[in-house]
């Protein structure tokens, strides 16, 4: 029997805002958290925009033991993570060790941490890099940061799959929960954008080289050519229903189906997973495609891929045929961030009836055949959405949330 | 070299492996244990480099766990031979 299993805590560390409702505000202001990367001189790099984090103070969220030990993503997972946790009004230390878990997706690791090791290492030699290197850079570092600081010894695992990963973590989290670990911790933040880090983002060929923030990321756009490689996330409290019930809690969200798969061998000529993987998820949660009221999409911005998720998209639900978004436009994309915090979002939309703006009003191209929401929320009963994420190198999830009724 | 004081210490764990919220590190702990007051292991590790530059007492990883208090490290720090 596949017990429910609900979202009853969200946190959010984004570019758009430093918490679920300041970063949902933002994005129905289509307020963009993308701007020039100020972290480090850019000149010399062919791109030089960001979905930056900016305002977030490490000293006042993170115990000082836990500074000289932690790159800047693990602090926002951290962050996150404690949101998560007091939205669901769970008390780790009034609660079994062993009943809570911590399953994390990480894409990069600890790069600008790692960056400043290197860097003491080629100008101080081996003996001044910090012993903390040994896990910082890790990317099972948050599960294990997040595993300590709260307490949490039941199962912990992290899960590697560039931008599909962090449903892959929630997916991860749900079977948690089934194989009797009632609460989970779960979800994923990533951030690379010191000089190192960015330079490997540039390196995928995928970055827009524009320098105008409100043109450098327009996805299913016929002049999309790239995206804005970002930073952040988003963490939650998944629980078992009778959990969740016990302690009085009401759920946001049911992940009510998921499905995970890896793109065929190049040249092989059969499609992409991904539009088995929207049935199977939609399958998986008991439901039609008639059923799904929204989808956020993936939205690579790079010709190719927007042509096969549209496609994908159009096949399944007939052409127009499900109002689709795409607000990571306003933040770039986050790695392993980028489904979590489309999850984050999507349980906001639940709670206000309103579909978020893709923040930009896009001039989608007829055969895409997808209704996308430009510049402006849209209001919708919401009891469905669909989450979708493709990694580079053919890494694919979906995630299907259902709008709990009313309790 | 200096001897190095417990002032010292307190200053090298906290630049190095930092502070230890509301713990003031202090005579009442010499005889403490690091994990009791807030130090792991890798702590001390992580600061023995920093006492090497600045001492040139070679400090190593497995004379560590045989120091387990500030005392104790203290006294093998003002005794322990200079390298450098």
């Amino acid at each position: 029997m596949n017990k429910p299993v609900w979202i009853t805590g969200v946190g959010v560390t984004a570019p758009t805002g430093l918490s679920r409702d300041e970063h949902w505000k933002a994005t129905l202001e289509g307020r963009s958290g993308i701007a020039p990367l100020t972290r480090f001189d850019t000149s010399g790099y062919p791109s030089t925009l960001a979905g930056q984090i900016t305002g977030f103070d490490p000293a006042a969220h993170i115990p000082k033991r836990l500074l000289p030990q932690t790159d800047i993503s693990t602090r926002l997972a951290l962050t996150a993570a404690a949101e998560a946790i007091e939205n669901a009004r769970l008390r780790p230390e009034d609660t079994t060790d062993y009943d809570m878990g911590v399953v994390t997706s990480n894409a990069t690791g600890g790069f600008d941490f790692t960056h400043r090791e290197f860097r003491k290492l080629w100008h101080q030699g081996p003996r001044s890099v910090s012993v903390y290197e040994s896990f910082a850079w890790f990317y099972a570092v948050n599960t294990g940061q997040i595993s300590i600081r709260n307490g949490m010894r039941g199962p912990g695992n992290a899960l590697v799959a560039e931008q599909a990963g962090g449903l892959d973590a929630l997916g991860h989290a749900r079977r948690t929960v089934r194989k009797g670990t009632p609460i989970v911790v779960t979800g994923g933040v990533d951030s690379a954008l010191d000089p190192w880090g960015y330079a490997s983002h540039i390196s995928s060929g995928r970055i827009s080289r524009t320098t105008d923030p409100a043109r450098a990321y327009l996805p299913f756009s016929a002049d999309a050519e790239g995206h804005v490689p970002g930073e952040g996330g988003a963490l939650f409290l998944v629980e078992a229903e009778e959990s969740a019930r016990a302690r009085g809690v009401v759920p946001l969200a049911e992940i009510a189906g998921y499905a995970s798969g890896f793109d065929p061998e190049p040249g092989s000529g059969r499609p992409p997973a991904l539009r088995r993987l929207i049935e199977a998820a939609v399958a998986d949660a008991g439901l039609r495609p008639a059923d799904v009221d929204v989808v956020f999409a993936n939205a690579a911005a790079v010709p190719e891929d927007d042509v096969a998720e549209a496609r994908a998209i159009r096949e399944v639900f007939g052409p127009g045929g499900v109002p689709v978004t795409a607000p990571k436009a306003l933040v770039g994309r986050l790695g392993s961030g980028g489904g979590p915090l489309d999850v984050a979002t999507a349980v906001s939309a639940f709670g206000a009836d309103t579909i978020p703006p893709t923040g930009t009003d896009i001039e989608v191209p007829e055969e895409y055949g997808i209704d996308l929401v430009g510049a402006r929320p849209r209001t919708a009963r919401l009891g469905t959405a669909l989450v979708l994420a493709r990694g580079i190198r053919g890494f694919t999830s979906a995630l299907l949330l259902r709008n709990p009724p009313l309790h | 070299m200096p001897k190095m004081s417990l002032t010292d210490l307190r200053r090298i764990l906290v630049e190095n492996a930092g502070e230890v919220e509301g713990t003031q590190l202090d005579e009442s702990l010499l005889d403490v244990g690091f994990e009791e007051i807030g130090y792991d292991s890798l702590a001390l590790m992580e600061s023995a480099a920093a006492i090497t530059d600045e001492y040139g007492v070679e400090v190593p990883d497995e004379t560590l766990a045989d120091l387990r208090t500030p005392r104790q490290f203290l006294e093998f720090v003002n005794s322990a031979p200079v390298v450098s």
